[in-house]
């Protein structure tokens, strides 16, 4: 009964990093129609970034966040206005963008986690940050678990009320259902694209400041992490940030326990199973109604 | 290619099989490295060239034949290793294309983007839990020149192939399908199988490819053979030379595997950077590849 709570626990935590994780990804392929390979380096790299921060600076990681995610919102931008920006002008088509940006970004992916590997090593890293137990009835865990959980939560739900009440965020929504139709009602596009990226950059480096404080991690851990975002998405369905919270609270959940009652070296291995299924029995996504 | 041609390029590949003989040292090794890329690009692009499918998943088939090779090696004569090979990577090709080449293309690419990574934390973990050694030895009696003279065959192998399928029906009804895919639905193709099957065979080159190679490391782990590099140079090599041409991708194969040759050997720290780099340049310079840009001066000289 124990190590059920304490599962469920890390497994919802997990999930919450995902969802963040997710949700920045939903908003650079939902709306700014770019598939984007090099996502999870980004995480890494924003978990580097805390580490750099905690280590040499002293700032503890979650003021780090007031530096990281704008930082990561500005570098986010110019990868759009500079990388991706030529490639939609060149697309004649949806299809043709979506191919060009998968090949643009995984050649990025190995520019990145170059750097990374050039400037980190590839060994694993981690840092004690609140790692003090908690205990809660039934389980106890480390309070930094606890304050990831919290301020995914809250960064998490402020997009989404960003997203849902205010006139930017309607714009971003009316993008992501129809770009051609956004014009007609003086929505501009590209800007509402390049922003959607860059708040979808600035969401990314987020969960990666987060996952950094409980995790260790590497500068090679980047594809599982695009991997296990691009399932949350399929699985949510394209845009949709309530099957994000599921689908990512779940692949969380799943997870931990495949971790904890069968071995921890096939997490992946259950992330593709979930994959597998939702590809199967419903592609367009839990709550999608019909395929795009 | 016309008949003709093939016929031309077998020669060639023919008079190619007496490096070793000229030399047993650098310059077979790099031709052993071109030909081993010549052949997975070329399959690369057997497949995602007409049905404009980006796969990812090079280094899985590659990592699969050659890992099958460090297993099964010593336990079974050659053939049989290859055969065993070719059975385990068909069946996990036809497992990925049943369950993404029915739905849109951005499917296929996620679900090859991870397989590389998946395969080796499945092996990994079936080798420190059930077979508890992780890492093995190859030791196999073959010669770099046997290597180099099978890499050969398979590229001839796949370029007869890629001749018939060009002009077969199933070579049509794929390139309809990767200029409209519902039109192709709307003249009866079923679009799936085709995918399918060509998926399937494209895997397979590669995956003979990785067991020709294996023997060459003598010391082999899942980290090694599955290493997701192998993925990335081969798309490199492709859209570079250009993918709809049999012959084109081999145009990007030869310059950029001296230029790896140089800048892994000068540049080892730096090397994912400098790769992501060029193929990017690749990417937004030559996006319809070398043979591309051959065929639109030639355009442009007889207008």
């Amino acid at each position: 009964m124990e190590a059920a709570a304490g599962t469920l626990i890390s497994g919802l935590v997990l999930g919450g990093m995902y969802v963040l994780v997710a949700m920045g990804l939903t908003l650079q392929y939902g709306v700014a129609r770019i598939m984007n390979l090099a996502y999870g380096e980004f995480v890494v790299a924003a978990a580097f970034a805390a580490l750099w921060l905690f280590s040499a600076v002293g700032l503890n990681p979650l003021l780090g966040l007031l530096l990281v995610m704008p930082a990561a919102f500005l570098v986010n931008l110019l990868v759009y206005g500079i990388l991706l920006a030529p490639l939609v002008r060149r697309a004649g088509s949806p299809a043709a963008l979506e191919s060009d940006s998968i090949l643009a970004t995984f050649g990025l992916l190995f520019v990145v986690q170059g750097v990374m590997l050039a400037a980190f090593g590839g060994a694993y890293q981690s840092y004690p940050y609140l790692s003090v137990p908690v205990t809660l009835p039934g389980a106890t865990v480390t309070a930094n678990r606890l304050v990831a959980l919290a301020f995914a939560a809250v960064i998490g739900g402020g997009v989404w009320l960003w997203l849902a009440h205010t006139r930017t965020g309607t714009a971003v929504r009316a993008v992501a259902v129809n770009p051609l139709a956004a014009q007609l009602v003086a929505i501009d596009v590209k800007r509402v694209a390049a922003l959607a990226f860059g708040a979808g950059g600035a969401l990314v480096a987020a969960g990666g400041v987060l996952v950094s404080m409980f995790l260790t991690f590497n500068a090679a851990m980047g594809v599982v992490f695009t991997m296990k975002a691009l399932v949350v998405v399929i699985m949510g369905g394209v845009g949709n940030l309530m099957g994000c919270l599921v689908a990512g609270l779940l692949l969380g959940l799943v997870e931990t326990a495949v971790a904890t009652w069968v071995d921890p070296g096939l997490t992946l291995a259950a992330t593709y199973a979930m994959f597998l299924a939702v590809l199967v029995a419903r592609p367009a996504g839990l709550f999608g109604r019909a395929a795009r | 290619m016309s008949r003709n041609a093939l016929i031309f390029a077998l020669l060639v590949l023919a008079a190619l099989s007496a490096v070793p003989w000229l030399d047993s040292g650098f310059w077979l090794a790099l031709s052993i490295n071109i030909a081993q890329y010549a052949v997975l690009a070329t399959a690369w692009a057997v497949f995602s060239g007409p049905t404009r499918y980006v796969s990812l998943a090079t280094a899985a088939f590659f990592g699969i034949g050659a890992y099958t090779v460090a297993v099964l090696g010593e336990a079974l004569p050659w053939p049989a290793v290859l055969a065993a090979a070719g059975v385990i990577g068909v069946l996990v090709s036809l497992l990925v294309g049943f369950a993404t080449l029915r739905l849109s293309g951005v499917y296929f690419v996620v679900f090859t983007f991870g397989l590389a990574e998946l395969i080796r934390q499945l092996v990994t973990w079936f080798e420190v839990n059930v077979t508890r050694t992780i890492g093995r030895y190859v030791f196999l009696d073959i010669t770099q020149a046997q290597i180099y003279w099978q890499l050969l065959g398979l590229f001839g192998l796949l370029l007869i192939l890629g001749t018939w399928l060009r002009a077969s029906r199933l070579g049509f009804a794929l390139r309809v399908i990767g200029e409209d895919e519902m039109v192709a639905r709307h003249v009866g193709i079923d679009t799936a199988r085709a995918k399918i099957a060509l998926f399937a065979l494209s895997a397979l080159f590669m995956i003979l490819t990785g067991a020709v190679m294996a023997p060459r490391w003598t010391y082999l782990d899942p980290a090694i053979a599955f290493n997701p590099t192998t993925s990335f140079q081969v798309l490199i090599m492709a859209l570079l030379g250009g993918v709809h041409a049999l012959l084109g991708p081999l145009l990007g194969v030869v310059p950029m595997a001296l230029l790896f040759e140089v800048l892994s050997a000068n540049f080892p720290n730096h090397f994912s950077i400098l790769l992501g780099a060029v193929f990017m340049l690749v990417v937004y310079a030559v996006p319809r590849g070398v043979i591309g840009l051959l065929a639109r001066t030639q355009r442009r000289r007889v207008a």
